[in-house]
């Protein structure tokens, strides 16, 4: 249960709210991470901006974006919140500590890859060093 | 079945801002006989080593949403399928949002 996870939470706020109004959201919404124990990483105001599709009837909407790393405890928690505020339009959780893991895999593969073709290069410049390199990739 | 093929690809229209009119027309060129060879299109996100694609990026994800709202096939994109599938997961999710429409029009 101690594992830690990273999540990202997007919401969107109803565009009648005001500055203060959204703030007040987004106090709240981090309030209750860190009460259930969670820790807000990133809160980020994405501004108001057009939806592509209606939603309860309205055009626009004000997005706000956190990053919040916990154990999935207060996502339950605050995703049962949101779904009964309607102030707030829409949200989405996503894990992305999975993601981000993988893409760091794939750039650490990448790197030796690159590495391991210098080095057949400097192999073919210098065929004296075969032995040396081959025992090297083995 | 060469015209069909031809409809479909017409179907996406030609005025979108998405980077891919070239292939669009050689696509949509008359293809009488098999004789369509075309050049084998590359990844470009594997050429760009793209390890991560954000469902937050609108202008990065709507170059590959045609007006019709539908996502690009990799036919004529030519993406690897590693890079297809992470770019249909960030369309999905920007959808979800409302940053990108389910359906055009």
């Amino acid at each position: 249960m101690a594992e830690r996870r990273t999540y990202e939470i997007v919401f969107i706020v109803n565009p009648d709210a005001d500055d203060a109004e959204v703030m007040r959201l987004t106090e709240a919404v981090q309030k209750v991470i860190t009460d259930q124990g969670g820790n807000v990483t990133k809160t980020e105001m994405m501004g108001r901006r057009q939806l592509a599709y209606e939603i309860n009837h309205q055009r626009d909407g004000v997005y706000v974006l956190l990053e919040v790393d916990g154990s999935g405890a207060e996502i339950a928690e605050l995703e049962r919140r949101m779904r009964v505020n309607d102030r707030i339009l829409r949200y989405m959780t996503i894990r992305v500590d999975e993601d981000r893991r993988r893409a760091e895999k794939l750039k650490g593969r990448r790197a030796r890859k690159a590495e391991r073709k210098s080095a057949n290069k400097a192999k073919a410049n210098k065929p004296a060093t075969e032995t040396e390199a081959d025992s090297e990739a083995a | 079945m060469s015209t069909n093929y031809e409809e479909r690809e017409g179907g996406y229209g030609r005025e979108g801002g998405y980077g891919f009119e070239r292939e669009y027309e050689r696509a949509g060129m008359p293809g009488r006989g098999p004789r369509r060879m075309q050049r084998r299109k590359i990844c470009r996100f594997c050429i760009d080593k793209v390890d991560q694609i954000d469902f937050k990026d609108v202008k990065l994800l709507s170059s590959y949403v045609p007006e019709r709202g539908k996502i690009l096939p990799r036919r004529i994109s030519g993406m690897c399928a590693i890079h297809q599938r992470m770019l249909a997961e960030a369309i999905k999710r920007a959808r979800n949002i409302a940053l990108l429409p389910y359906a055009a029009d």
